[in-house]
């Protein structure tokens, strides 16, 4: 829950007076909110913590910091790939840590 | 050195180790507070590859470790209503109550959704006007922003099934209650970076006055962590005690004040029971009371239980930093992450975990097929 990933803002859009962006985590694409980061724009890295971009990076940060987490295998993990479809049912018990 | 080529800069975590070890000249013990370091210290070994005089003491900064036992058991109660939907961080479902887990409430029928954002479960709350949905507002300032967000557009779109349970804690009071224990050995912290990328970094230089310690904020890849303790040990080498920034690529000294305004908006300071170390005074948030309407709380009626953690666990000594997770008699026996007896032994960023996953080979002899 607590390890933030840098993704890269591929799209910007309002809903509902929200700004959300969709974002690359090094493949993996995700909806995120921007409110706390207002002016970022297309292009520009983000580290984003549940779902929220938090703070900016500069791209070789980011790209290192993918890197990284990729050699790890933290990166699914994080962004909940291998937990089941988000908000939908749970998968099943799985054992040991991840 | 096994575990040096493992590093994504091998030459420069070389040079990190060795000029470590030309500073240090006696014996020093360094506190990461974030679980995400400890995570990164024991998966990279660099707990065995600095010096025998470093010291590495795990902090409590794993959120999912430090959620008390009577607001797992208040999940429970909630999320085995019928009416309701529970969500929740995937980390918590394991997390053991004094009788249950979120697991076990669901393979009794509880409906339980794991959500990757906290937004996730507005929408879920719009999708289902007939279900109450109740989402599990837990961790540090890093989750915090996000989770005012949840009340913050529930409350404008006038959402009425949707509440959240609250237990948020916060890193500065807690490095407080360390420095004020007498049982503490921690000569110097590594303040976590993303904490820090919320709050800023402005909290800490009252407590690095009033204690004398060294605060060091460090991100949490292998290389950061070895920068912030090569910092922390020149300025204790030194007899300095300041507050430096280890991860100026990420966190500046004002944090991000959109965040920490909302979080102003929705949340107010309280005190906070840690599992494991008991209340410490001003260390969480909770609902302020212009959003009590989204209390889950308030909304269920659920109630204090007061329930003994089990004897075995000797988490809150880890939790700590007084034992090592593999000094507790029951890891890796009758505590692993498939039936934890304490929440350290449950999330990815609890000690215990770690020194299971990365470790147990090491330590204790354990039993083909546990885990």
């Amino acid at each position: 829950m607590c390890l933030a990933v840098p993704g890269k803002i591929v799209e910007t859009r309002d809903e509902r007076g929200t700004r959300m962006a969709t974002i690359d985590f090094d493949g993996i694409r995700k909806d995120i909110c921007l409110a706390y980061l207002p002016d970022i724009e297309v292009g520009d890295y983000a580290i984003v913590h549940v779902g929220f971009a938090i703070s900016k990076v500069d791209e070789a940060t980011a790209l290192e910091t993918l890197a990284l987490f990729r050699e790890l295998g933290v990166l699914d993990d994080e962004l909940g790939v291998t937990g089941g479809t988000v908000g939908g049912p749970i998968p099943d018990a799985r054992g040991g840590v991840r | 050195m096994r575990f040096l080529d493992e590093f994504n800069d091998p030459e420069l975590a070389r040079r990190l180790f060795d000029e470590i070890e030309r500073l240090a000249t006696r014996e020093w013990a360094i506190m990461e507070v974030c679980g995400g370091q400890t995570h990164s210290i024991i998966r990279n070994g660099i707990d065995q590859l600095l010096p025998d005089s470093i010291e590495l003491i795990h902090g409590p900064g794993c959120p999912v470790c430090v959620t008390p036992l009577g607001v797992i058991d208040k999940a429970l109660e909630i999320a085995a209503l019928p009416e309701v939907i529970f969500c929740s961080f995937g980390d918590m479902l394991r997390v053991p109550g004094s009788q249950h887990d979120l697991f076990q409430i669901r393979s009794e029928g509880g409906d339980i959704r794991v959500v990757y954002s906290p937004l996730d479960a507005v929408r879920l709350a719009e999708e289902h006007p007939d279900r109450q949905v109740v989402f599990f507002a837990i961790g540090f300032e890093t989750t915090a922003p996000p989770n005012a967000m949840t009340v913050h557009l529930a409350h404008q779109r006038g959402l009425t099934n949707f509440s959240v349970l609250v237990s948020h804690v916060l890193v500065p009071p807690a490095i407080e209650a360390l420095c004020s224990s007498p049982t503490s050995r921690v000569d110097a912290f590594l303040a976590a970076g993303h904490v820090c990328s919320v709050m800023g970094t402005w909290q800490y230089g009252p407590l690095v006055d009033a204690y004398q310690v060294p605060i060091v904020v460090t991100g949490f890849e292998p290389l950061d962590v070895l920068d912030g303790i090569r910092r922390a040990v020149a300025q204790l080498e030194a007899g300095e005690a300041r507050l430096e920034n280890a991860y100026e690529r990420v966190v500046s000294s004002a944090g991000n004040a959109a965040a920490q305004a909302m979080i102003e908006d929705v949340f107010q300071v309280c005190d906070r029971q840690w599992r494991g170390i008991g209340e410490i005074p001003a260390s969480g948030w909770r609902l302020s009371d212009r959003y009590a309407d989204f209390d889950a709380e308030l909304r269920f009626g659920v109630s204090d239980v007061d329930a003994p953690e089990s004897s075995l666990c000797r988490s809150g000594e880890v939790l700590q930093g007084l034992i090592k997770p593999h000094e507790c008699e029951a890891f890796g026996k009758e505590c692993t992450p498939r039936a934890p007896l304490g929440a350290t032994m449950v999330s990815s960023e609890g000690a215990c975990a770690a020194y299971y996953q990365y470790r147990r080979l090491d330590v204790v002899p354990v039993e083909v097929g546990v885990g």
